[in-house]
């Protein structure tokens, strides 16, 4: 079956993204196909490589950016979402006029569009949230 | 057309199992998760209303119960305790997710 991943929450804050990404390897390893996980809201946060976590606890982001990589997932970081709460990306960096950037492996910056279309697209589109 | 309702907040925190119960359907499925496991617990507060959500199949994250220190025997009846595999099951055994946020 093929699924869509909406994530609204941030890494460490709420386990939203961590049932998420749960429910994710479980979907994969079923066999099933996960077409986007759209990251919203403070689940951006999720797409920082600025993240340093204590070495005994689970890196969220990497664990996200391995998993999109071992899969071919299309993890996409909402814009708007994203400029409010620095998650920059090349292109953003420029348009935006900032001297950095900071998007994980396997993530990309996108529009709303992007979780629309999922919905349309998924035959389950399932939300992790607060 | 069968509905899986997702409800992941303690019944002691917020009113969405409640809300919950008052939309879902005959046939349809409750998973409860993350601090939404509370509301699977027996003899507590919402465990009546549970109760009497008649045709309403009750399902509870089996590491989130483990997570709280909640075992099988402090459950209510009729409650299944499934795994994620479990989760994903739910989630294409019914037609659609509606994710009680």
């Amino acid at each position: 079956m093929k699924f869509a991943i909406q994530v609204n929450e941030g890494p460490y804050q709420h386990q939203a993204t961590d049932s998420a990404y749960q429910f994710a390897k479980a979907a994969l390893d079923a066999g099933h196909e996960i077409m986007r996980v759209f990251f919203y809201h403070d689940g951006v946060n999720n797409g920082t490589n600025l993240t340093t976590p204590p070495q005994d606890d689970r890196n969220i982001v990497n664990r996200w950016s391995e998993l999109g990589k071992a899969h071919d997932l299309d993890l996409v970081v909402c814009v708007a979402a994203a400029q409010r709460r620095g998650i920059v990306d090349e292109g953003e960096m420029q348009r935006n006029g900032k001297d950095a950037q900071n998007i994980a492996d396997g993530f990309r910056i996108s529009g709303l569009g992007q979780l629309i279309e999922a919905g349309i697209q998924s035959e389950r589109l399932v939300v992790f949230g607060d | 057309m069968s509905t899986l309702h997702t409800v992941n907040k303690s019944p002691f925190e917020k009113n969405s199992l409640a809300d919950c119960l008052g939309y879902a359907k005959e046939g349809s499925a409750v998973l409860m998760y993350e601090d939404g496991v509370y509301g699977a617990m027996k003899g507590n507060a919402v465990a009546e209303k549970v109760a009497a959500a008649s045709g309403v199949k009750f399902y509870a994250l089996g590491p989130d119960l483990k997570a709280r220190g909640i075992s099988e025997e402090k459950l209510a009846e009729g409650i299944e305790v499934v795994d994620y595999a479990g989760f994903v099951n739910l989630a294409v055994e019914n037609d659609k997710v509606s994710a009680w946020v």
